[in-house]
């Protein structure tokens, strides 16, 4: 990393002004939409865009305050999809059909929990010290949805909701990020002696078998949210999550190559031994036949009815609100990228997949730039996750992997999936403001840190998998070494 | 640590192209077959509520769309809805399009490339998208008489053609229903309609199973006229070969026994000429030739009349290619030469067959569209005729042509004779099982020097008295029509 010779700048004027554009690109969709309406324009359009505005230069100002070195395309990029999403699903709600508002309630209070995160951590090192307690909480949200009482039952073939008052909510949204946590504080502590166990088969090095105690706790993880929540998609997400942390905090590609063995076996057994997954696979290779396409619940119609609303939308889609995303099952929910398809043709959905594309890549970016493991190993995994989860939905609905129920990150309707993805994006900011802000803030309390208390006298290691062949990568862990003092 | 980030990212990019390739395929690269699936209701959504073109026989509108409501401006109707149903099919919201509607649907719906620049012209006026309108060669007149000549109740088809062009004249089938019903923008009625509909039993709902294209039928004696052809174009037969004609055939190691048919003369000789064997209508003959001519000859000379063959691309209609079975045993391939046992074919196959005979051994490919024509009427597409096979040489059919006028004016096809026309023909009985009810069929064409037109009809499970009946007497009624006009 290279940025520490030149002087930091904050870019908030640049943010400000995407944001404009981001807030242009979504009012203007639900304009658009509006026009179509029988009451065009009405108190409700401009209650609705100004509060969505309001929201978003809040997390500006906030922004300003508490995090001014933050990337400056990430949070436009984020409002600009949740915006859009907020348009589709507002123009597929039928009459009587509140699902727009129930959105625009969570994209509010969604924006209001990053704001309090960032506001409230001031430092992402800070979520190192909740290492275990954070799995600790991810067992919990992730158990939550089997307890009767607290569970919503099974919705659509998966256990995957608890009920709050008159809401539900997907704990395994939340889940998802206590658990990048947990990798990342617990890999940034452990990756040492991961890394230097093991011996050498051919070309790669296996780990030691008691190194492997985390891949297993991971895998069972991810097995068991497939066998008891039925939830194909999240345990895919999961251990997807952990590979890529695993394989950044080591740079080993020996556990991709077990990781991935693993989840294929446990996919293959998986689709052996439960129907809801062979189903699943079944409707995905013999979506055109009748059988199948005619079968319910379990069967191809949701797939083929979107892959034909893609059809349909072409290379410049139909238009906004002049298509027909309605004859799609789950049209603002799973299948939204399907409406979006139809209606934005080709050209309209590459843009979109495009902004997914540069959400993930600052995050990553993030990851380049900050200097601590724990940070890196964080937005890697967070970034990561956005991309994985992307692929997923949007290789589901084009029959290029079988369909599984995740979300469109910030487009999908749904509460707890905006709010989770709110989070990461508060996350990202956080880490992306010390990887871009100057190169040191005021130390942490020393002796505090796990690594501290777990090896002491032992030298930070050196966050390269090449230590000496980078110059720049020489800076120390843990953040008690300071530089540069501002 | 910065290098496995980057190749994270790298991982991350790929699974992007990946979604990037699967986006634009199903957007754009297989769109066009995602379109074309049968299950997309989209496309009929679209054009459900446009002007659709008209279809029409001899200038009237047999399908055609009027003035719809507030939410449809445009709703389909039919305007001699049974009459026709075999040939439009029905332009439903719910259960599809069918027949000629699907057929020609870019055509009729406005969207085919023909109509490019007539779509400009709309756009720039603001004129609501029309179709293009199709004539087809159907004749009203023998339309209705030709559906009418089938009592209600009565299961069976009619294929009146031109032999000459392969232009169909009339085509019906009973029993028939009424498109509008499934047209009807009620989704409610819609779907009670179709479900009333579907129960009638051999009711022509889908061209391709049932009706004049779709339905295969044992063809009976009918099917005689493959025997004769292969047997005088194998050179072992002339036409003054004396048949074995005995009363009954048996075959080695079986207990089956093929008897000669029992409503003629054939009891009368024990040998026959082929002008005999065909008047009367005598099986024992006819398996002798396959026996000895082997499977091979039949099996190829029923392909070359279009048995297991396409029907060519101006039909337009779906349809169902008849069939001939192989592998067969002795017994097998002697009921299989009498049109028994496995053989089946679609009413317009035998038409087809008959139509060859006609035009000297050549078959025309069979056309039911007259003309398209766009809304402005400029004609856009005019088929020709088209000679589809030949299915014989022009000696043979001659020569199957005189010995078929003698079926009609000596044999048991006498009452499809047109006093001072020479009328060709040959009757079939095909058993169906053992209660006495037969498939019977008569096909024939005249004036047998001049044909101008070819009849086939096939009455199903009907007795010989009745049978008798429907069939003959009713292709008379349809040669005077046709050669009186």
């Amino acid at each position: 990393m290279t940025h520490a010779d030149t002087m930091p700048k904050p870019r908030r004027n640049v943010e400000l002004l995407l944001l404009v554009l981001a807030l242009a690109v979504s009012i203007g969709a639900n304009a658009l939409i509006s026009i179509d309406d029988q009451n065009a324009f009405d108190t409700d359009f401009w209650f609705q865009s100004s509060l969505l505005a309001v929201a978003a230069l809040a997390f500006h100002v906030v922004l300003r305050i508490r995090a001014k070195y933050a990337d400056p395309v990430i949070l436009p990029l984020v409002v600009a999809l949740n915006g859009l999403g907020l348009a589709m699903i507002h123009r597929l709600d039928a009459p009587g059909e509140d699902t727009g508002n129930n959105q625009m309630r969570w994209t509010l209070i969604a924006m209001a929990v990053a704001i309090a995160v960032i506001w409230l951590l001031k430092d992402h090192r800070i979520l190192r010290r909740f290492t275990y307690i954070s799995l600790a909480v991810s067992a919990l949200l992730l158990i939550l949805p089997l307890v009767p009482g607290i569970s919503a039952g099974e919705i659509l073939g998966a256990r995957v909701w608890i009920r709050l008052g008159p809401m539900t909510f997907q704990p395994g949204e939340v889940a998802k990020i206590t658990l990048a946590i947990f990798f990342a504080g617990y890999l940034s502590s452990n990756r040492d002696l991961i890394m230097l166990a093991g011996r050498k088969i051919g070309p790669l090095q296996f780990p030691r078998f008691k190194d492997m105690g985390p891949m297993i706790t991971a895998w069972l993880v991810s097995i068991g949210v497939l066998i008891f929540q039925r939830d194909l998609g999240s345990s895919v997400l999961f251990f997807g999550l952990f590979i890529v942390m695993i394989y950044v905090a080591t740079s080993r590609i020996s556990w991709v190559v077990i990781g991935l063995s693993l989840i294929l076996g446990g996919g293959f057994i998986a689709s052996q031994v439960f129907s809801h997954v062979a189903l699943r696979i079944d409707s995905w290779l013999n979506a055109f036949t009748e059988e199948v396409f005619g079968r319910s619940p379990g069967g191809s119609g949701q797939i083929v009815e979107g892959l034909f609303g893609m059809a349909s939308g072409g290379l410049v889609g139909t238009g906004l609100g002049q298509g027909r995303p309605n004859l799609v099952p789950f049209a603002n929910s799973d299948m939204i990228i399907a409406s979006f398809g139809e209606e934005l043709g080709l050209i309209g959905l590459f843009a979109i997949v495009m902004m997914y594309l540069l959400l993930f890549t600052r995050g990553f970016r993030a990851a380049l730039g900050t200097r601590d493991a724990f940070g890196k190993l964080l937005a890697c995994g967070l970034s990561f996750a956005v991309a994985l989860q992307c692929f997923v939905v949007i290789g589901g609905v084009t029959r290029l992997i079988p369909l599984t129920g995740l979300t469109t990150p910030f487009l999908a309707a749904g509460g707890s999936s905006l709010l989770a993805n709110w989070i990461i994006v508060g996350l990202l900011l956080m880490i992306s403001h010390t990887a871009r802000g100057p190169v040191d803030t005021t130390p942490m309390q020393p002796g505090r840190t796990p690594e501290a208390q777990k090896t002491p006298g032992k030298p930070a290691a050196a966050p390269g998998n090449r230590p000496g062949k980078n110059a720049t990568q020489t800076l120390p862990d843990a953040p008690t070494e300071a530089v540069k003092q501002l | 640590m910065n290098q496995a980030i980057r190749h994270s990212w790298v991982a991350a990019i790929a699974m992007f192209a990946l979604i990037f390739g699967a986006l634009s395929y199903v957007q754009v690269v297989g769109a066009d077959e995602l379109k074309a699936n049968a299950w997309n209701k989209r496309a009929i959504l679209q054009n459900y509520c446009n002007d659709r073109g008209a279809i029409l026989v001899a200038g009237t509108a047999i399908a055609e769309s009027v003035e719809g409501n507030e939410t449809c401006k445009f709703q389909r109707t039919y305007t001699q809805p049974e009459l026709y149903a075999g040939i439009t099919g029905y332009f439903s919201k719910n259960y599809g399009v069918t027949g000629l509607e699907r057929a020609m649907d870019a055509q009729l719906a406005g969207s085919s490339d023909q109509l490019f620049l007539d779509r400009i012209g709309q756009l720039f006026l603001g004129n609501q998208p029309k179709g293009a309108s199709v004539e087809l060669t159907i004749d009203p007149e023998i339309q209705k008489l030709a559906y009418d000549l089938i009592p209600d109740g009565q299961r069976g088809s009619i294929v009146v053609t031109d032999p000459k062009t392969g232009n169909i004249l009339a085509m019906v089938s009973k029993p028939s229903y009424d498109p509008n019903l499934i047209a009807t923008q009620d989704a409610a009625k819609e779907q009670a309609s179709y479900n009333e509909i579907i129960k009638v039993p051999g009711i022509n709902l889908n061209p391709s199973v049932s009706g004049p294209t779709g339905a295969l039928l044992a063809p009976g004696s009918v099917f005689k006229i493959v025997d004769t052809a292969a047997a005088l174009g194998s050179g072992k037969y002339n036409a003054d070969s004396q048949l074995p004609n005995p009363a009954e055939m048996s075959f080695p190691g079986i207990q089956y026994r093929l008897p000669n048919y029992a409503g003629g003369n054939c009891y009368t000789r024990n040998t026959a000429d082929f002008a005999f064997a065909l008047q009367q209508s005598c099986n024992t003959p006819f398996a002798s030739i396959a026996e000895k001519l082997g499977e091979e000859a039949i099996a190829g000379q029923a392909a070359k009349f279009g048995w297991g063959q396409g029907l060519g691309d101006q039909l337009k209609l779906d349809y169902a290619e008849s069939i001939f079975p192989r592998d067969l045993d002795a017994a097998g391939l002697a009921q299989s030469a009498i049109g028994q046992r496995d053989v089946r074919a679609t009413p317009l196959q035998i038409a087809q067959m008959t139509s060859a005979i006609a035009n000297g051994g050549v078959q025309m490919t069979p056309n039911l569209i007259k003309a398209v024509r766009s809304p402005d009427l400029r004609v856009l597409e005019e088929p020709k005729p088209v000679p589809l096979r030949t299915s014989t040489t022009p000696e043979i059919a001659g020569q199957i042509t005189e010995w078929m006028t003698s079926v009609v004016s000596e044999g048991i096809g006498a009452g499809a004779a047109v006093p001072g026309v020479q009328v060709a023909g040959k009757t079939g009985t095909a058993e169906l099982g053992t209660d006495g009810l037969n498939n019977s069929w008569f096909t024939g064409f005249a004036p047998a020097n001049d044909p101008q037109v070819s009849v086939t009809i096939v009455m199903q499970g009907v007795d010989i008295t009745t049978g008798a009946q429907l069939t003959s007497p009713n292709a008379k009624k349809i040669f005077e029509a046709v050669l009186n006009k």
